[in-house]
């Protein structure tokens, strides 16, 4: 039972609990179901593309260039379905899934095959994917008169009362935790980020596992430059701008170690959670939109600093006679 | 027992393989094939002005070199002049001398490079995770503070300095940038303070060993980073004449290409201010030539990305390629 009242997931969980209670109490209107409902749908993107960004967190490093990503696919699909309207929305939702991997496999190729550093690669990609954006749109927008009504119908079908962007990542959370929990990818990519020499003499290809990290997150980015598009109707050059930041702070929030190797789904995603709630909750209780920006970033270092100190993980050292 | 020589030998052919050496004949031929392409290149007065179009950048430059060496990296620095510049307007908003303006300008500069430096030293954290953070929570400051308004009354020195030149020829701006770069230069190459930069980016538990205060020297740098934002905030300010929260957005990822262009390590231990001064040059008259062929901003927002990305990414895959002939 102490064990249990000292997991992190449940301390997330109770403290998201606590705020629900104390924004209703503030504001009622704001924990009616329908409300509810609206702040998980406003929230599941955030879910997904925190659930790929932890994939890439795990083996030690971060993709900064997800919300570029999303931006470029989305652009190029919305661009497609004006020439295109009669296309079925799958096939838009499939191109712009192989865009984004395509775009992430740049990434994983720069960092694995020409060994530039995470860092400088997803930071020259955040801008030339988006620099691309202005290129094949000349900077136009995509209104959402333009886009074919299937393309943004989808969006708007519900299931139990509940979105389908909900039920989508909610199926997003199912793929990952098998992924991460039940296969020999997922006990790898723990492995490569808790300790990559120990992973690489048990034979662990690194190179492999970087490219697939990035292309996973990179195939979730295009996903959501769908997603992204259909929800707002709208098609720009400004889209998810500074998104990624909202990401990462989601992954940090929900215990992913920036050190590699540390760090659970369930957690990951109630960290989205957790900002989605801050997100939705300052318009309730009366907080300027300008102020969001400091608190997500005031929230990213408190949670970094809470992980660090509480995270009890012994550096396992063998010592090795020469 | 030979003895083994304290410098090697001076070969001519060795200056070819330098860094700086190639970087030097990146920016001759771009200059060489500017001045061609377009007639208003080569003109004296338009090559001075074009300096404006990197020196604040540049300034930063210098000290994020010193962050980099020491295996660190600060993407909050764009932030930081966001908050300065807002420090900057309100005092003088509210009618404070000169110099108490700028005094405080800087301090607010500084103390936020050291409210990144005590926590990356005090909670052991990687600096890139903090700055992410912090690069959100300044800017955020900004906006809070700002909200859609601007501020648009500075300082007569302070719009001087922004927008003026010494004896009408040389903007100060850039002078102040050449003069740093010299300073810099020195201090990280001739003196026991760079030496120790070079050791903490090298090796940090090492340099701990032999009696570095790695922490310390992580938290001036830092310190100083941030004080350095806070006077580009300074002249930038007086020269746009117009502070609005999202000043100088995305300028974090132009001046690391700069740094790391110059030929700096990404992870510490290797690099020099004279590349760096180069590489300033040459992304400063690469954008200013774009500028004159009408090629729209964004062209040279991919042409940077590119560019960093493949000035890692070739030298690492030829060498890759070698290794595996041999």
């Amino acid at each position: 039972m102490k064990k249990f009242l000292t997991n992190r997931d449940f301390i997330l969980f109770a403290i998201i609990m606590i705020g629900l209670v104390a924004v209703g109490f503030a504001n009622p209107l704001f924990v009616t179901p329908s409300s509810i409902s609206d702040v998980l749908t406003d929230t599941s993107i955030l879910i997904i593309l925190a659930l790929s960004q932890m994939i890439v967190i795990l083996i030690r490093a971060i993709d900064l260039s997800v919300a570029s990503n999303l931006a470029l696919s989305g652009m190029l699909i919305s661009l497609l379905s004006t020439v295109h309207p009669e296309l079925p929305v799958y096939y838009f939702i499939a191109l712009s899934c192989v865009i984004g991997t395509v775009l992430g496999v740049l990434n994983g190729v720069s960092i694995a095959i020409l060994k530039v550093p995470f860092i400088v690669t997803t930071l020259g990609t955040l801008s030339i994917y988006r620099g691309l954006i202005y290129f094949v749109s000349d900077g136009k927008q995509v209104y959402s008169n333009e886009f074919s009504k299937d393309f943004l119908a989808l969006i708007h079908y519900k299931f139990l009362s509940l979105s389908f962007l909900f039920w989508l990542a909610v199926a997003v959370f199912i793929i990952i935790y098998i992924l991460l929990n039940h296969t020999r990818f997922g006990r790898n990519l723990y492995s490569l980020g808790g300790n990559p020499d120990a992973a690489k003499y048990i034979g662990i290809n690194e190179n492999k596992y970087i490219i697939l990290a990035y292309s996973i997150s990179g195939f979730f980015a295009g996903l959501c430059g769908y997603l992204w598009v259909a929800r707002y109707s709208v098609a720009s050059t400004q889209i998810a701008i500074g998104f990624e930041l909202t990401v990462i702070s989601a992954c940090v929030v929900g215990g992913i170690s920036v050190m590699g190797g540390v760090g659970t789904v369930l957690g990951c995603v109630l960290g989205a959670l957790l900002i989605g709630l801050i997100r939705n909750a300052l318009p309730a209780v009366d907080i300027s939109q300008f102020w969001q920006l400091a608190i997500s970033g005031a929230i990213i270092l408190i949670a970094i600093i809470i992980n660090t100190k509480t995270e009890q993980r012994k550096e396992k050292t063998i010592m090795v006679e020469n | 027992m030979s003895m083994i020589p304290e410098k090697p030998p001076f070969k001519l052919l060795d200056i070819l393989y330098k860094k700086e050496f190639i970087l030097f004949v990146v920016l001759v031929s771009i200059l060489i094939i500017n001045s061609n392409i377009s007639p208003y290149f080569l003109d004296l007065y338009n090559l001075i002005d074009s300096t404006f179009l990197f020196s604040e950048k540049a300034i930063i430059a210098l000290t994020m070199t010193f962050v980099i060496i020491a295996r660190q990296i600060d993407l909050s620095v764009a932030s930081i002049i966001a908050v300065s510049s807002c420090v900057l307007g309100y005092t003088t908003s509210l009618g404070y001398d000169t110099w108490l303006v700028i005094s405080l300008t800087l301090l607010s500069g500084g103390i936020c490079g050291a409210f990144n430096g005590a926590i990356i030293t005090k909670f052991a954290i990687p600096s890139i995770i903090v700055t992410i953070g912090t690069m959100s929570l300044f800017r955020g400051l900004a906006y809070s503070f700002l909200e859609d308004s601007y501020y648009n009354k500075f300082p007569k020195l302070v719009s001087n300095l922004g927008g003026g030149y010494l004896f009408g020829y040389i903007p100060y701006a850039f002078l102040t940038f050449i003069i740093l770069a010299i300073i810099f230069a020195f201090i990280l190459h001739k003196t026991s303070v760079g030496k120790k930069i070079y050791s903490i980016g090298n090796n940090p538990d090492a340099a701990q060993y032999t009696g570095i205060a790695v922490d310390k020297y992580t938290f001036v740098l830092f310190t100083l980073n941030g004080l350095f934002s806070a006077l580009a905030a300074i002249f930038l300010s007086g020269r746009l004449s117009s502070v609005r929260p999202n000043i100088a957005f995305g300028w974090e990822l132009e001046i690391i290409t700069m740094v790391v262009l110059g030929g700096v390590y990404i992870y510490g231990g290797s690099g020099s201010i004279l590349g760096v001064v180069i590489s300033i040059f040459i992304l400063g008259m690469l954008s200013f030539g774009l500028g004159l062929l009408n090629v729209p901003g964004v062209g040279i927002i991919i042409f940077t990305g590119l560019l960093l990305i493949l000035s890692i990414g070739f030298p690492s895959f030829i060498q890759t390629l070698r290794r595996k002939n041999e």
